[in-house]
């Protein structure tokens, strides 16, 4: 029954993306931004649908089953102030700069914005490379939810290629409406079900207080935040949603607005959203660490279908897995049609056709890459062990540390394109390093390595800004307007 | 009141939020509030919090010069 509910689900979500295809216009705009044409709530959606990855889900309740309620506090309140700032700060302005010279990706923006090829090359490459484990985050959750949830009989990698399957029926065929439509539907399939499942377990154990008191009597550590987590790093972590501001998705949702205006719902209803979503997450993964108290590592990414398994089978839980299923499909859906737009516009486009490609191409290059890009990333889901919130974190560090050059680029004049090339420079080289020798943490305060990295990226960018020659009147003039 | 310092006012509450988001006071404290742990339900608090803040944010320091700028330069 549960693999019936997951199919119709998923065949639903075909249909809706398909149903987009009505209102294609065969451009090359609106196969990748939808024309521009969305309003306050398509925005909202799709802005947090994109956000909101295996992440959120599964590795906010894996993560919290280890680490206890401050998981929330590190990663979904902190998100709820700082990521609606930076749409506030930055989304209005480069919607605004989109808008003006017709931009369809990131790197058209900070190519011409620092008037260098070389620069748009380093950032195609660099932002590439982050991405790929970003995806790949979505493809392991999809796979392995589904193999759970059907005790075993869809096996990881059958989950996975349906997954990837269906995200690359509706992403090639509707581009960014049909992704937008089907992102608008899984948002609410999953809030609806995320809410459902937590209502539904804690009913069955007696209320929320009842059911913290099972977790007080045996893991009473996970109530509080002790020496689980260091008040330097709640500190430190609140640099990781800085990312939204360097992400090609995002930048590419921001692209999608009928109108500036268009983001204030966004603004004011996303930390809102954030906490619908995470307070079951995090809730279920202290409550599962009663009844499943040996899951190590990586194995508690599985604790909430786990739960759902024990407290919600049969029809409910197909449900519940659907909605699991759609907050991993609506980020992957975003992620990919980003590195397909960047691969169009920014390599082929760019370097082969002289930015003079026509319409039909511009889909067409689009749907290959689109192709190409999940295909890749399915067959690393393959090979790939990692705990799903780890590898989560690194990709935000890298992101969140290359803020400082967004910033640079929207609100001063005087930065210019070597001393965005030394923050990304400094980014990589800390990037590696940290990540090769495994620091989870610097020294024993508990600063994340994202503090470090944003610290030398911002000035690295100052300083060789400051003495390298200040950019051209004429770009200038383009990107800075007076009065 | 002065636009300008309503906007810095704003800013200012955004960086105290901020701060607060810091609970360093409620760190080993278990006690359920309404059956949250209260590290919990504080944070539940500050994202209701944060929305407030950023609707009167969006509702008195918009960038409104965007929209025109925009508008003009895709007419011309």
């Amino acid at each position: 029954m549960t693999i019936i509910v997951i199919f119709i689900y998923l065949a639903l979500v075909l249909a809706v993306g398909t149903l987009s295809h009505k209102l294609f216009r065969g451009t090359g705009e609106d196969y990748f931004v939808a024309s521009r044409s969305f309003g306050p709530f398509l925005l909202l959606m799709s802005l947090f649908g994109a956000n909101m990855t295996a992440f959120a889900i599964l590795g906010a309740s894996g993560e919290a089953y280890h680490e206890g309620i401050g998981v929330f506090a590190l990663m979904a309140s902190s998100s709820g102030l700082v990521i609606p700032c930076v749409f506030y700060f930055i989304g209005t302005r480069l919607w605004a700069l989109g808008k003006r010279h017709g931009y369809l990706s990131q790197i058209q923006y900070f190519r011409q914005r620092y008037d260098s090829d070389a620069l748009g090359l380093v950032l195609f490459v660099v932002i590439a490379a982050l991405m790929i484990p970003y995806i790949l985050v979505g493809l392991m959750g999809s796979g392995l939810t589904l193999n759970q949830i059907t005790d075993g009989k869809l096996p990881v990698w059958l989950g996975g290629l349906l997954v990837c399957g269906v995200t690359l029926g509706y992403v090639t065929y509707g581009g960014m409406r049909g992704t937008v439509w089907v992102n608008t539907f899984q948002v609410l399939i999953f809030m609806t079900f995320g809410l459902a499942a937590f209502w539904v377990i804690f009913k069955k154990l007696g209320g929320l207080e009842n059911g913290m008191a099972m977790v007080a009597a045996k893991h009473p550590e996970l109530l509080i935040r002790g020496d689980k987590i260091k008040p330097l790093e709640l500190l430190s972590y609140t640099c990781i949603p800085l990312s939204v501001g360097m992400f090609p998705h995002i930048f590419l949702h921001w692209l999608t607005a009928r109108r500036a205006e268009t983001f204030r719902w966004t603004v004011v209803f996303y930390p809102l959203c954030i906490a619908i979503v995470w307070i079951p997450s995090v809730l279920l993964g202290v409550l599962g660490s009663v009844d499943f108290p040996d899951l190590k590592g990586p194995a508690a990414n599985s604790v909430l279908v786990n739960m759902i398994g024990l407290y919600a089978p049969g029809i409910l839980a197909g449900f519940l897995a659907a909605g699991v299923l759609s907050a991993i499909m609506n980020s992957v859906d975003s992620q990919t049609l980003a590195i397909s737009t960047m691969f169009t516009q920014d390599i082929v486009c760019h370097y082969r056709f002289n930015d003079k490609m026509t319409e039909k191409q511009e889909v067409w290059f689009g749907r290959l890459f689109t192709f190409a890009v999940i295909a890749a990333t399915y067959l690393l889901s393959l090979v790939v062990n990692r705990s799903i919130f780890k590898i989560s974190v690194w990709t935000f560090s890298g992101f969140a540390a290359m803020f400082p050059v967004v910033v640079a680029a929207v609100f001063w004049k005087r930065s210019t394109k070597y001393g965005a090339l030394a923050s990304i420079a400094s980014v990589v080289i800390l990037w590696i390093y940290f990540f090769t020798s495994g620091t989870e943490t610097i020294g024993t305060g508990g600063v994340m390595p994202v503090a470090v990295m944003l610290l030398v990226s911002a000035a690295a960018l100052i300083v060789v800004s400051l003495l390298s020659k200040p950019p051209a009147d004429h770009v200038l003039q383009k990107f800075f307007h007076q009065g | 009141m002065n636009s300008r310092i309503v906007q810095w006012a704003l800013y200012t509450g955004l960086f105290v939020l901020y701060l607060l988001h810091n609970d360093l006071w409620f760190w080993n404290d278990s006690r359920l509030v309404l059956g949250l742990p209260i590290g919990l339900f504080y944070h539940v608090c500050f994202s209701i919090v944060t929305a407030v803040a950023l609707y009167l944010l969006v509702k008195f320091t918009w960038p409104r010069h965007l929209e025109a700028e925009s508008e003009k330069e895709s007419a011309s």
